[in-house]
C-alpha cells in the first residue's frame, strides 16, 4: 500500500470510469475493447451562428485565391524577365521581381484553395466516424478450388503438358525472340578496343597555354604556378573539342629541381617544370586545386589528393593510382613540346587498364 | 423516386422512360450515360464512401503522389522550350556575363528557360523543388511504413512498388539536373562514367554504349532526355497506379485503439471528408512548393556556366538525396589490384556494390522479417515502434547508416563551415560506417524498452495527475490517476508474439531430430526477436486489478 492513494476524491480529476468494479477484462485476459467512444459535437455542428462563420471563411480563402490569381496574371504583364531585373525583399534578399512576383501570386492562389477545402472539411464536413468492415484478402477454399480446377482444365485442353514438342519448340522461340532486341542495342556505341588507352598527345607536339592559346615556353613557368595546357593540334572550334580535352588537359608545375622526390618523375621533366594529366584517376573530374608550399594538387569532387613533388603519389582520398605523367621537353624556340604520349591511360581506372 | 409507388424492377423501367427524363438531373444523365458504357457504379458503390482513417503521418504517402503531379506538370511545360541537344552554339542571349562563351543548345535553352521564357524560372525551380520534395517524402513516408509495420503481409508488394518508386525516383532525378549540361551536372556525368568504368569486365562496354562512345560525346544529354521525360517516369506512373489501386483494395491500416480492431476500418469517407483534406492537401502542397520557388533559388545553372571537361567548381555536390552515394565514393579508400594486365578498381566498385546493397536491405526487409517471425496472418492494425524493438532498431540503424553517407558526401563542406581537418572527418565517416549503425541498434532497442516499461508503469500505476498532496507526517506526493479503459485497451491491443521454437531433440519415438543450421539461426533470430530482452510482457487485467486492490481502491 502505497501513501498516495488515501485522499478525499473531491480533489482528484474526474476518472471516465472505474467508480465500482475497474476496468472491463477481455477474454485473454487483458483489458476489453470498450468501442469506438460517442461522437463529439463540434460547434460548428451545434452552434449554426459559428457554422455561418466557418463558411465566410472557406469563402474568404476561396476569394483570396481569385485575386491571387489576378495578381499572376498582371505580374506577368507587368514585370520584365532577364537577369538584369534585380529588387530587393525583405528578408529573401535580391529576387527577380518576375520570378517573385509570380511566384507568391502563383503560391497564395493554390494555397488558398487548399485552405479554404481543409477548412471546410474540418469545420462544416461531418466528422463522425464510420466503421466498415475488412474482408480477408485471401480467397475462401471453394474459390481457390474452382480455379485451380479451371487451370487443369483449360492445362488438359490445350494439351500443354502432353505435347512436350509443341511446348519446348514454343519456349525455344520465346526465349529467343528477345535476342533481336538485344541485337538492336549493339549500334548504341563504339567497341572500346584501346580508345580509353590513347590520348591526342604525341612526340613533337606542343604545348598550348589553355588561355591564351599560345606555345609555352619553358622560362615562363614559374615556380608556385599552375598552367594549364592542351595539345597544340586542339582547338575549341574542334568538333571532338569536348572529347579530347576530356583525356588531353594537362597542368603544368614547376619546382626547384631539389625537391623533386622522385627522380624519374624530375628526368622526364624539364628544368623542374613537370607535367601531369588533368584528369583526377579517381572517377575523372579535373583538378584545380594547388597547394603551392607543399606542391599538392586536390581534386574539388572527392578530395583525393596527390603529391606531384613524388611522381603524382596519392597521399588522400579514394584515387586509386597517381597521375599519368607526360614526358616533355623544350624545341629549339625553347617552348615545352611532348617528348612522347601518355604512356598509361589517363583518368578513371578500368578492367582493361594494364600498367 | 421513392414517390413512386412501383415494385422496384417498375421503378427501374420508369428511371429510363420518358416518365422519369424530366426530373433526372443533368449530372444523373451523363452518369447513367457513362454507367451503361463502363458499369461505373459498382466501382463508385465501393469507393464514393470509402472508409479512410485519419492519423498526421497518412499524409505523408499524399505528399508523394502531389509532388509528384507538380513534378508531371512542371516537366511537361518544361519539354516545351528545352532543347535535349549537345550540339555546339555561341550564347547570344540577355545572360551578359555569358556572352559570346561556346555552350551547347541544352544549356543555352535551359539559360533561355531562365531569362527569357515569363514565368520559365519559377516552373523550372517548382520542379526542381518538388522533386527535392518527391524523393524526401518518399523516404519520409516509407520511414512511416516501416516502422509501423505496415508492410506486413498483405502489403508486402506494395512495399516493393514503393521501393521501386524512391528508386526510379532517385534516378529520375539525377537525371533531371544532369539535363541542363552546366559545369556541375557534367561533373556528375563525368562521376558517373568513372564509376560504370569501375565495373568488372563489361564496364567499358557499358560507358561506351552508353555515351554512345567516348566521354562526353553527342548523345549522353539527348539519351538522359528520354529516359527522364519518358521512360522512368511511364515506369512510375504505372507503380504509382498500381501502389494507389493496392491501397484501395487492401484498405488502409490504422492504430490500434477502441473500437478498431484487425477486421474493421473506423474512420471518415472518402466523399466528402478525404476529397476536401486530400484534394485541398494537393494544392496546400503545390502552394507551399510553388512560394518556396519563389523566394529560394534552386540550382541557378547560370552561375556554373557551360559544361567543359577540363573545368570544375569547388564544392561539387549532388542533389540531397544522391549525398549518400558521395558520401561512400569519398570515404572509401582508393583500393586498386592490378594484375594479369586488368585494373580491377575497388575503390570505386565497393561503394557501387554498398549502394546497390543499401538498396536492396530495404526490399527484402518485409520478407526477411516475414521468414523470421513464421507470421502468415494478415495486419491491418499498426505496431507502435516501441512494440517492435528490434524492426524498430534495424530502420534507425539503417537511418544513422545514410546520415553518416551523407555527413560523409559533405566532408569539404564540414571541413570548410567547421574548421576542421578532413582528414578527421572522412577517417570519423570510416569508423562510423561500421559502429554508428552498430551503437543506433543499441541505444534504440534499449530505448524502445524504456518505453515499453513506461507503458506498463502507465497503465499500472496510473498517470501523473499534476495534484501534489501533502501526507499527515509531511511527506509531498503526487497523486496518480487510473488511466480509463480506452487508454488501458490501447496500451494493451498489440499481440506479444512468443519465440519460434526448434523442434524437440528427439522425436515421439526417441529417435535423435536432425535440426537444419537454418532452422537454428531462424530460432535464434526469432528469439532476438520476441524473447525477454525485446519484449516486456505487457500487464494482464488481473496484475492491474491486483495493484489497485492493494491501495484499496479511492
Amino acid at each position: 500500500m502505497t501513501s498516495q492513494d488515501n485522499m478525499s476524491e473531491e480533489h482528484l480529476p474526474e476518472a471516465t470510469h472505474g467508480h465500482g468494479g475497474g476496468p472491463v477484462v477481455s477474454k485473454d485476459g487483458y483489458f476489453a475493447d470498450p468501442g469506438l467512444p460517442p461522437h463529439e459535437h463540434r460547434r460548428t455542428d451545434i452552434d449554426e451562428k459559428a457554422a455561418r462563420r466557418a463558411e465566410r471563411q472557406v469563402a474568404t480563402w476561396f476569394l483570396l485565391s481569385m485575386l491571387a490569381t489576378v495578381g499572376f496574371i498582371a505580374s506577368y504583364v507587368i514585370f520584365k524577365p532577364g537577369p538584369t531585373h534585380h529588387v530587393y525583399v525583405w528578408p529573401v534578399g535580391d529576387v527577380s521581381p518576375l520570378n517573385f512576383a509570380l511566384g507568391v501570386t502563383l503560391g497564395i492562389s493554390l494555397f488558398a484553395i487548399g485552405a479554404g477545402a481543409v477548412h471546410w472539411a474540418r469545420t462544416l464536413m461531418s466528422d463522425e466516424e464510420h466503421i466498415a468492415e475488412r474482408h480477408p484478402i485471401e480467397s475462401t477454399p471453394e474459390v481457390r478450388e474452382q480455379v485451380f480446377a479451371d487451370f487443369r482444365q483449360g492445362t488438359k485442353e490445350s494439351g500443354f503438358g502432353r505435347r512436350k514438342l509443341i511446348r519446348n519448340t514454343m519456349i525455344g522461340a520465346m526465349a529467343m525472340v528477345p535476342l533481336s532486341a538485344v541485337v538492336l542495342f549493339r549500334d548504341l556505341g563504339p567497341l572500346p578496343e584501346k580508345k580509353l588507352d590513347t590520348t591526342g598527345w604525341k612526340a613533337g607536339m606542343l604545348l598550348k597555354n589553355m588561355n591564351t592559346g599560345e606555345p609555352i615556353k619553358a622560362s615562363d613557368v614559374e615556380v608556385g604556378s599552375l598552367t594549364f595546357a592542351m595539345p597544340q593540334d586542339l582547338s575549341e572550334d574542334d568538333e571532338d573539342f569536348q572529347v579530347r580535352i576530356a583525356k588531353d588537359a594537362l597542368m603544368l608545375v614547376r619546382l626547384q629541381p631539389g625537391d623533386i622526390k622522385d627522380k624519374s618523375s624530375a628526368a622526364w621533366g624539364y628544368e623542374g617544370v613537370l607535367a601531369f594529366s588533368k584528369i583526377c584517376t579517381h572517377v575523372g573530374c579535373p583538378i584545380s586545386l594547388y597547394e603551392q608550399q607543399t606542391h599538392h594538387v586536390l581534386c574539388p569532387c572527392h578530395q583525393s589528393t596527390f603529391d606531384l613533388s613524388d611522381g603524382a603519389r596519392v597521399i588522400f582520398g579514394p584515387a586509386g593510382h597517381p597521375l599519368p605523367q607526360l614526358q616533355i621537353g623544350v624545341d629549339a624556340t625553347g617552348n615545352l613540346e611532348a617528348l612522347n604520349g601518355f604512356t598509361v591511360p589517363v583518368g578513371p581506372g578500368f578492367w582493361e587498364r594494364s600498367e | 423516386m421513392s414517390t413512386h409507388a412501383y415494385d422496384d424492377s417498375h421503378e427501374e423501367q420508369i428511371g429510363h422512360s420518358e416518365a422519369g427524363v424530366e426530373q433526372k438531373h443533368l449530372g444523373e444523365k451523363s452518369a447513367d450515360w457513362v454507367d451503361g458504357r463502363l458499369g461505373i457504379y459498382s466501382l463508385a458503390k465501393a469507393n464514393l464512401r470509402k472508409i479512410f482513417p485519419d492519423h498526421w503521418s497518412f499524409m505523408l504517402g499524399e505528399i508523394c503522389l502531389y509532388s509528384f503531379i507538380i513534378i508531371i506538370l512542371t516537366g511537361v511545360y518544361l519539354t516545351l522550350f528545352f532543347q535535349p541537344s549537345m550540339g555546339e552554339v555561341v550564347y547570344h542571349g540577355s545572360y551578359t556575363p555569358l556572352q559570346g562563351i561556346k555552350m551547347s543548345e541544352a544549356y543555352e535553352s535551359a539559360l533561355n528557360i531562365s531569362f527569357d521564357v515569363r514565368g520559365g524560372l519559377l516552373i523550372r525551380q517548382i520542379h526542381h523543388w518538388a522533386a527535392i520534395v518527391f524523393v524526401a517524402a518518399m523516404l519520409v513516408h516509407m520511414m512511416r511504413v516501416f516502422f509501423t509495420g505496415a508492410f506486413r503481409k498483405p502489403r508486402e508488394i506494395n512495399w516493393l512498388f514503393g521501393f521501386l518508386l524512391l528508386f526510379l525516383g532517385m534516378f529520375d532525378g539525377f537525371m533531371g539536373y544532369s539535363l541542363p549540361d552546366d559545369l556541375l551536372s557534367g561533373t556528375g556525368i563525368r562521376f558517373m562514367e568513372g564509376a560504370i568504368l569501375s565495373v568488372p569486365l563489361v564496364g567499358t562496354y557499358l560507358q561506351m554504349f552508353l555515351y554512345g562512345g567516348q566521354f562526353p560525346g553527342n548523345d549522353i544529354i539527348p539519351r538522359f532526355f528520354t529516359i527522364h521525360v519518358l521512360l522512368i517516369p511511364g515506369i512510375m506512373l504505372g507503380l504509382l497506379v498500381a501502389h494507389l489501386i493496392l491501397v484501395f483494395y487492401h484498405k488502409h491500416t490504422q492504430f490500434a485503439g477502441p473500437g478498431r480492431t484487425e477486421k474493421n476500418v473506423v474512420g471518415m469517407p472518402l466523399m466528402p471528408v478525404y476529397m476536401a483534406k486530400a484534394g485541398g492537401f494537393f494544392f496546400l502542397v503545390f502552394g507551399v512548393i510553388a512560394f518556396v520557388s519563389a523566394i529560394a533559388s534552386v540550382n541557378p545553372i547560370w552561375a556554373y556556366g557551360p559544361y567543359r571537361p577540363d573545368q570544375v567548381s569547388t564544392d561539387a555536390q549532388p542533389d540531397w538525396y544522391m549525398g549518400f552515394s558521395e558520401g561512400l565514393i569519398r570515404i572509401m579508400p582508393g583500393w586498386e589490384i592490378r594484375a594479369w594486365g586488368h585494373t580491377l578498381e575497388l575503390g570505386v566498385f565497393i561503394p557501387l556494390v554498398v549502394f546497390g546493397l543499401m538498396f536492396v536491405v530495404i526490399a527484402i526487409y518485409p520478407f526477411l522479417e516475414g521468414w523470421i517471425t513464421g507470421d502468415k496472418r494478415e495486419h491491418h492494425i499498426l505496431d507502435r515502434p516501441r512494440n517492435a524493438p528490434v524492426r524498430t532498431g534495424l530502420g534507425v540503424a539503417w537511418i544513422a547508416e545514410y546520415l553518416i553517407l551523407l555527413v560523409g558526401g559533405g566532408n569539404d563542406l564540414f571541413a570548410t563551415h567547421l574548421h576542421m581537418s578532413i582528414d578527421a572527418i572522412t577517417w570519423t565517416c570510416r569508423i562510423l560506417f561500421f559502429v554508428g549503425p552498430v551503437v543506433a541498434f543499441m541505444v534504440t532497442k534499449r530505448w524502445c524498452m524504456g518505453l515499453q516499461r513506461k507503458d506498463k508503469d502507465k497503465i499500472l500505476h496510473g498517470r501523473e495527475t499534476g495534484t501534489i498532496k501533502r501526507l499527515p507526517h509531511g511527506e509531498f506526493i503526487e497523486v496518480h490517476a487510473q488511466l480509463p479503459q480506452e487508454e488501458l485497451y490501447r496500451l494493451t491491443a498489440h499481440e506479444q508474439q512468443a519465440p519460434a521454437q526448434l523442434p524437440p531433440a528427439v522425436d515421439e519415438n526417441g529417435v535423435k531430430r536432425k535440426v537444419g543450421a537454418v532452422a537454428k539461426l531462424r530460432a535464434k533470430l526469432s528469439a532476438g526477436y520476441f524473447g525477454p530482452q525485446s519484449q516486456i510482457a505487457k500487464p494482464t487485467a488481473e496484475e492491474h486489478a491486483e495493484i489497485t486492490a492493494g491501495h484499496g481502491h479511492h
